[in-house]
């Protein structure tokens, strides 16, 4: 337990460091996003008996929570290829589930932050949803998985490039399409099916349906803490793999 | 102590370390000197727990490397050859946070920090961050993190790679002070000085096999005092002598250019492997 919290309190730390960077950096895509399809087109277009806005919101903060737990890989990789750190976790008498579990802890934090700030942007947008503890479950479970995928793969890959691919084969086409930006339902029923595996859309339609003050689905939030607890698995049976 | 038995460690299709056999006394300051890809840093790795084994056991300070693995690691400090240090963080939080990895209480995380920035003499630079700190003031502060948990085994690689001959020199007489303090030291080192000034026993390592263990005196004294290097058919040859009358009188025949010096633990290494100890 110990070993876990120096871990997770290193990434604190440098988190703190490069606050307001990190915070800049978690306002650009939703802030665009919001500009782009939210204000532009969100004034006039209704979705489900909403406003384009307050239908856009839940769905930016399913993927930007996705998206800042899934960063976590890369401060993995950074301080495992760049800075060598890891080998310093390595050598410390900590267990492996110590290891991932400060990891993916600082992943979900990272994800909560990144959601403050859509609820701020928002709030100054004028838009106010429902935030009650379904809406928080939702947030977390999905962070917890994207996060525990994270470290996984960070252990797995050989190098940084590798992680970059992972995203841009995984994570930015899972953002698009994972009902972050439209209804699902609204696809043919054969793409459905297959957006139906993805976890973000399950994400999306319950922190959607929390945000409107209706409750999730009871699956779609088992779904999201078993995969995650399938990742979490995974991701410790890996750290020994990115040993030599 | 350190006790290593039939280690072996394959690399898909290399073989880094084919059987290392060896004990280092506790308290012992100890050189492991070779080539580079010759298995010093692999046998480290493995020591520290960063590598697994292929087959064979080591033990530190009577604990199992991989069997009792946290026991074996909490015995060891390492200095790895690469800075591993937190740039973004301070040289208190870099230390800090490996106290913490150590499971060492806030008080007690606190007073040895400060003691051992005093020791390395970098107390005044305790709050930089340590990207602005010089290459030898890292190579310090990574020596006062691997003290953090006063750890009974130190393994230091390549502690003074890429630093200038005084601030090696300092990291030196840093060496010296802890291994008075009773620590065992297990360094690697291509700089045959290094080993020579500080090692009371050296283990030659070439191509993953131990082939010389002995104190540096006896090693030498096993080749002469003295050493003859002259050049012969474009080739450097060397020739080996008891004592300065038997390479004097050798001298008075010679022609051509020589030079005469005494015998250092590089003319072991190259007696014993044919090969110079260079990066």
């Amino acid at each position: 337990m110990r070993g876990c919290l120096a871990i997770y309190q290193r990434e604190l730390l440098i988190l703190k460091k490069k606050f307001f960077r990190q915070l800049a950096s978690m306002s650009v895509g939703p802030l665009l996003y919001l500009i782009a399809f939210g204000l532009g087109m969100g004034q006039d277009v209704m979705v489900e008996g909403r406003p384009y806005l307050e239908f856009l919101i839940p769905g930016l903060i399913a993927m930007n929570s996705m998206t800042q737990a899934f960063a976590i890989a890369s401060e993995i990789n950074i301080a495992r290829f760049y800075w060598r750190i890891f080998e310093e976790f390595q050598a410390a008498p900590i267990r492996n589930i110590a290891y991932v579990t400060g990891e993916v802890l600082a992943g979900i934090t990272r994800a909560l932050l990144s959601v403050v700030v859509i609820l701020v942007i928002a709030f100054l947008s004028g838009v106010t949803l429902n935030y009650d503890h379904f809406f928080w479950i939702s947030v977390i479970l999905n962070s917890y998985l994207f996060a525990s995928l994270a470290v996984g793969l960070a252990m797995l890959v050989k190098s940084h490039a590798d992680q970059a691919l992972l995203t841009n084969f995984f994570i930015t086409p899972m953002s698009f399409l994972g009902g972050t930006f439209f209804p699902v339902d609204r696809m043919p029923s054969w793409v459905q099916s297959i957006l139906n595996f993805l976890p973000l859309t399950h994400a999306a339609a319950s922190i959607r349906k929390s945000a409107f003050g209706l409750p999730p689905d009871s699956d779609s939030l088992l779904l999201l803490a078993g995969i995650g607890t399938v990742l979490f698995v995974l991701a410790y049976h890996s750290v020994n793999r990115a040993k030599e | 102590m350190i006790r290593i038995e039939n280690l072996t460690k394959n690399y898909k299709t290399v073989q880094a370390l084919k059987g290392v056999n060896l004990h280092v006394a506790a308290g012992e300051l100890f050189a492991y000197l070779g080539p580079n890809g010759s298995g010093k840093t692999t046998t480290i790795k493995i020591l520290t727990g960063l590598a697994y084994p292929t087959s064979g056991d080591a033990y530190l300070n009577g604990f199992h490397i991989t069997r009792q693995s946290l026991d074996a690691k909490r015995q060891c400090g390492l200095v790895p050859q690469t800075i591993n240090l937190d740039h973004e963080l301070t040289v208190y939080e870099n230390l800090n946070i490996h106290g913490k990895l150590f499971h060492m209480p806030r008080q007690e995380r606190k007073s040895r920090i400060l003691e051992l920035l005093d020791y390395v003499e970098i107390r005044d630079r305790m709050k930089s961050p340590v990207k602005q700190l010089s290459g030898g003031m890292k190579r310090r502060v990574m020596v006062a993190r691997a003290l953090m948990h006063s750890p009974g085994i130190l393994f230091l690689d390549e502690p003074t790679v890429g630093l200038d001959p005084a601030i090696r020199r300092r990291i030196w007489s840093l060496i010296k002070k802890i291994q008075q303090r009773g620590a065992t030291i297990f360094l690697t080192t291509h700089y045959i000085e290094e080993a020579e000034f500080l090692a009371e026993r050296v283990a030659f390592l070439n191509e993953g096999s131990i082939v010389a263990v002995d104190t540096p005196q006896n090693l030498m004294s096993r080749l002469g005092a003295w050493a003859l290097d002259r050049i012969v058919n474009g080739e450097m040859e060397t020739v080996y002598f008891k004592d300065r009358d038997e390479a004097n009188r050798h001298v008075a025949h010679q022609r051509g250019s020589f030079s005469l010096r005494r015998v250092n633990l590089e003319d072991v290494f190259i007696a014993a492997t044919g090969k110079k100890v260079q990066p």
